[in-house]
């Protein structure tokens, strides 16, 4: 079975430390299994194409979110997530136990994407909007808008949004 | 012996398979990529990776948490 034929497309559209690995992962994958990919960066995801990164996640509203310490899985009450300097540090423990379990940084995946020539697209309305230009970006976005995208998706098999 | 081998032990997913993609491109035509890795995920997903790229999974195995991988390049 070929996959030449096949193609996906990823709206993404958060930005944090969390969200930001499906998207990748997935495109950097599909790439690699022969799939053209086109990812479209809008609202909060399009940071994700800043030069510099700096991640970080929230627990607040996020009961799911709990990290294994000290033998059991400990997760941080929403009443605890206001404390000043609570999610840089959640962060900081998150990205530790990437790196200790082998997940790659989002940066080296975003990397990777670019290398296997995964299109990538800034949504014009969102760098308005938010005050960016390509010159705050890695090398290789397209600037692009729903017409744009809708274009991509009605020739991709798949159309995910994230 | 296999044409190139990839270390990809200790890596989690997606990289063995990003990893193997690439280490491939090394590999001539019908030359062979051993891949050895620890992640559990990685046999499901190179049988996948190979169903779907055309390159043949020859062989599969397991020794103490460490899994070998042998691909064909035939895709």
């Amino acid at each position: 079975m070929s996959a030449e034929e096949k193609s996906m497309s990823i709206i993404v559209t958060k930005g944090s430390l969390d969200w930001a690995y499906p998207p990748f992962i997935l495109a950097t994958t599909a790439a690699a299994m022969g799939l053209p990919v086109t990812m479209f960066f809008t609202f909060y995801g399009l940071p994700l194409l800043l030069k510099d990164l700096n991640l970080q996640l929230t627990a607040a509203g996020n009961p799911a979110m709990k990290m294994p310490m000290m033998g059991a899985h400990m997760g941080l009450p929403n009443i605890l997530t206001a404390i000043p300097g609570i999610d840089a540090a959640c962060s900081k423990m998150m990205k530790n136990l990437m790196n200790k379990k082998g997940v790659a940084p989002i940066e080296d995946l975003r990397e990777l994407a670019v290398e296997a020539e995964v299109r990538l697209i800034a949504c014009q309305m969102t760098m308005d909007l938010f005050e960016y230009s390509l010159d705050d970006m890695i090398e290789g976005p397209e600037l692009g808008g729903a017409a744009t995208y809708i274009e991509v998706a009605t020739q991709s098999d798949i159309n995910l949004f994230i | 012996m296999a044409d190139h081998t990839l270390d990809a032990k200790g890596m989690n997913c997606p990289l063995p398979i990003l990893k193997a993609r690439k280490a491939l491109k090394e590999v001539p035509a019908n030359g062979t990529l051993e891949i050895l890795a620890t992640d559990p995920g990685s046999v499901a997903d190179f049988e996948a990776f190979c169903r779907q790229t055309g390159n043949e999974l020859m062989e599969h195995s397991e020794d103490g948490g460490t899994y070998r991988f042998l691909i064909k390049k035939t895709g």
